[in-house]
């Protein structure tokens, strides 16, 4: 029998890399995790992982980190937008720093927001004389995870908004069409898929977030308690069963926003790509 | 011309400049109403800035612009009343063909009935019955076109231009969609002008065409004329693939031609006849010998050296073939005589010739 040579060589030791990688890094230790949690009975799993404290925790990580992703979807949009359609001076520096909360060590991020943020910070004051508290409120977690969550939309939408033609912009023009009109009707379409894919990645990675949430929280039990933390408090019990478990519900609930992303991809790329 | 009565699309006295480069060379024509009009002229040589200027898209620096005797300098694109069909067509790739060709319509307000009436009627017009629901993507690149035409036609403009429109099309798709073009222009009946590079499209499908180069307009007229008769050493050169011969005189039947300081040849100026087929011409028929063959489908495209400088000629497929080496006659029919001064251009006929012969 012979052997088909593909044109591009490697596929045989390239594919095995790829999967040695895959199952050290993402299967095997995915797969502890579940194994470490069936050491708990059924009814024990759901009753540790849906204890009142716990499911606040969900509460709040779920809540804040949508709010936050959110109000990234709009701002990231923005910068995106002004960092492609417009020349001023300082572009290069200002497109540089939007990647800076990819590389700083979170707890740093966290510091220095809570620094900021509390009654007597700079800018905590401002909003203590309004009576608006910051640090240690959930709004602070969401300014945290605003912080970390900005460069997955901006890096995702950039380049995508590079690419639409101005020349749909004319023929819209043409027809008569407004500025707003041509923005949601033309240019919105064109960037959705990429927005989505922003604001799910910065959905995903807000949820998980720990680092430069626990020093903004506060952590106060019902009120400011993120499920991650839930897991360091167990770990520090050393009640692992427990500690895999809440993090097994993570994430289930991390698959299904990936899963529904990859959907909503899946549709736009048919329309774009033309296969049925 | 500039000044006729009939003109329903007009420019006068056109410029513009990107930076240091003129896009657009004190540019004035006019169009009469219902023609299709062809804008010829290399890359670069300022004709989609002409079309830019005409719909709107781009501001002259200086000029006036007419539109069915209005003047429409400080009238916004959409208000000209101007069907645009982009080169790359800009095809909304989220939008099916129906919404497409819709768009207009609905940032017109139009109601609902009225739009669908429309947009089926145009759909019957460019004959994609059937494809309503599929996206752009989903289409052919000449489908993707037609869309494109709807699109630009759904709010009935009186005027449509068209930018490079079979750029993006195959070869062989493209000659059917010119005389599709052609045919349904004629059928709606509107002024349209389209741009081009390529001088076999812009002889097919226009009734005028505009030659431009360097961001002048060269010449003015119907295909045959522009053809037939080039009025500007560029449009001698630019149509017809020709080569240039500066020392004309020393060929037999063109020793008595002066008056010019360069000579533009066609391949179809120069007839080719085998050393044994019937000659004529022998007294003006120079010798020459084969260099080259290139078969071009229905003809051999000929490469000859007399006198040590290069002409090409055409042979019909059907004749005897003629090989490489071989020593040919050769019968230079006429030539474009460029003046002194490089700015006109008359046609000098071989001397056996001129007795009875006919400039077209």
């Amino acid at each position: 029998m012979k052997k088909k040579k593909s044109v591009i060589p490697g596929f045989g030791l390239s594919f095995g890399i790829v999967m040695a990688m895959l199952g050290l890094i993402v299967i095997i230790p995915l797969c502890s995790l579940v194994v470490f949690s069936l050491k708990l009975s059924p009814r024990e799993f759901w009753e540790t992982v849906t204890r009142p404290r716990v499911l606040a925790s969900y509460k709040v990580s779920i809540m804040t980190a949508f709010i936050a992703s959110a109000i990234n979807a709009v701002m990231g949009l923005a910068i995106a937008w002004v960092l492609v359609r417009y020349d001023f001076p300082g572009k290069r520096i200002m497109d540089g720093i939007i990647e800076l909360p990819f590389a700083l060590p979170t707890a740093v991020a966290g510091i220095a927001l809570t620094h900021l943020t509390v009654p007597e910070g700079w800018v905590g004051k401002i909003f203590a004389g309004a009576g608006i508290k910051i640090a240690y409120t959930r709004i602070g977690i969401t300014i945290a995870l605003v912080f970390i969550g900005i460069p997955f939309v901006v890096r995702s939408v950039q380049p995508v908004l590079e690419k639409v033609d101005k020349e749909y912009e004319e023929a819209a023009a043409m027809f008569g069409a407004s500025r707003i009109q041509i923005f949601f009707q033309v240019i919105l379409p064109e960037i959705k898929p990429a927005l989505i894919a922003g604001f799910t990645m910065a959905f995903a990675r807000s949820i998980g977030e720990y680092g430069s949430v626990v020093f903004i929280a506060g952590n106060t039990p019902f009120k400011t308690e993120i499920t991650p933390l839930m897991i360091m408090a167990k770990l520090q019990e050393f009640d692992y069963a427990s500690a895999t478990s809440i993090a097994l519900v993570m994430l289930l609930l991390a698959f299904v926003i990936l899963f529904v992303n990859a959907l909503i991809q899946s549709h736009t790329s048919k329309i774009v790509s033309g296969i049925e | 011309m500039a000044e006729n009565a009939q003109a329903y699309v007009e420019l006068r006295h056109i410029n513009k400049t990107f930076g240091n480069y003129k896009a657009s060379d004190d540019v004035s024509f006019s169009v009469e109403k219902g023609k299709l009009i062809g804008l010829l002229g290399p890359s670069g040589s300022g004709k989609t800035t002409i079309l830019r200027i005409l719909a709107g898209l781009e501001t002259a620096d200086s000029g006036d612009i007419f539109i069915d005797g209005q003047k429409v300098n400080d009238i916004p694109a959409s208000k000209r009343g101007i069907g645009f069909v982009f080169q790359s067509y800009a095809l909304f790739r989220y939008k099916t063909v129906f919404d497409n060709i819709a768009f207009g319509l609905k940032i017109q307000k139009r109601s609902k009935a009225e739009i669908k009436d429309r947009v089926d009627e145009l759909i019957e017009l460019v004959g994609l019955k059937g494809l309503e629901k599929r996206y752009p993507k989903q289409l052919s690149g000449g489908q993707r076109q037609r869309v494109a035409f709807a699109r630009a036609l759904a709010t009935q403009p009186h005027l449509l231009l068209l930018d490079e429109p079979f750029a993006a099309i195959d070869a062989k798709v493209r000659k059917e969609l010119r005389s599709w073009l052609r045919e349904l222009i004629s059928q709606v009946g509107i002024t349209s002008i389209f741009v081009t590079h390529d001088q076999e499209e812009a002889i097919e499908v226009a009734d005028e065409i505009i030659v431009t180069n360097k961001g002048r307009i060269e010449q003015i007229g119907t295909p045959v004329t522009v053809y037939s008769d080039p009025k500007t050493p560029f449009v001698a050169q630019f149509l017809g693939d020709p080569v240039s011969i500066k020392d004309y005189a020393k060929f037999k039947g063109f020793h008595e031609t002066s008056g010019g300081s360069l000579a533009i040849i066609r391949p179809e100026f120069v007839t080719v006849t085998k050393k044994n087929e019937f000659n004529p011409y022998p007294v003006t028929t120079e010798e020459g010998i084969v260099e080259h063959v290139a078969f071009r489908g229905s003809m051999l495209e000929l490469s000859i050296r007399i006198r040590d400088e290069h002409l090409i000629a055409h042979r019909q497929i059907g004749q005897e073939l003629i090989k490489e080496g071989e020593k040919v006659n050769v019968f230079l029919q006429r030539i474009y005589l460029v003046d002194d001064a490089g700015e006109n251009v008359h046609i000098a006929v071989n001397e056996a010739l001129r007795e009875e012969s006919v400039v077209i």
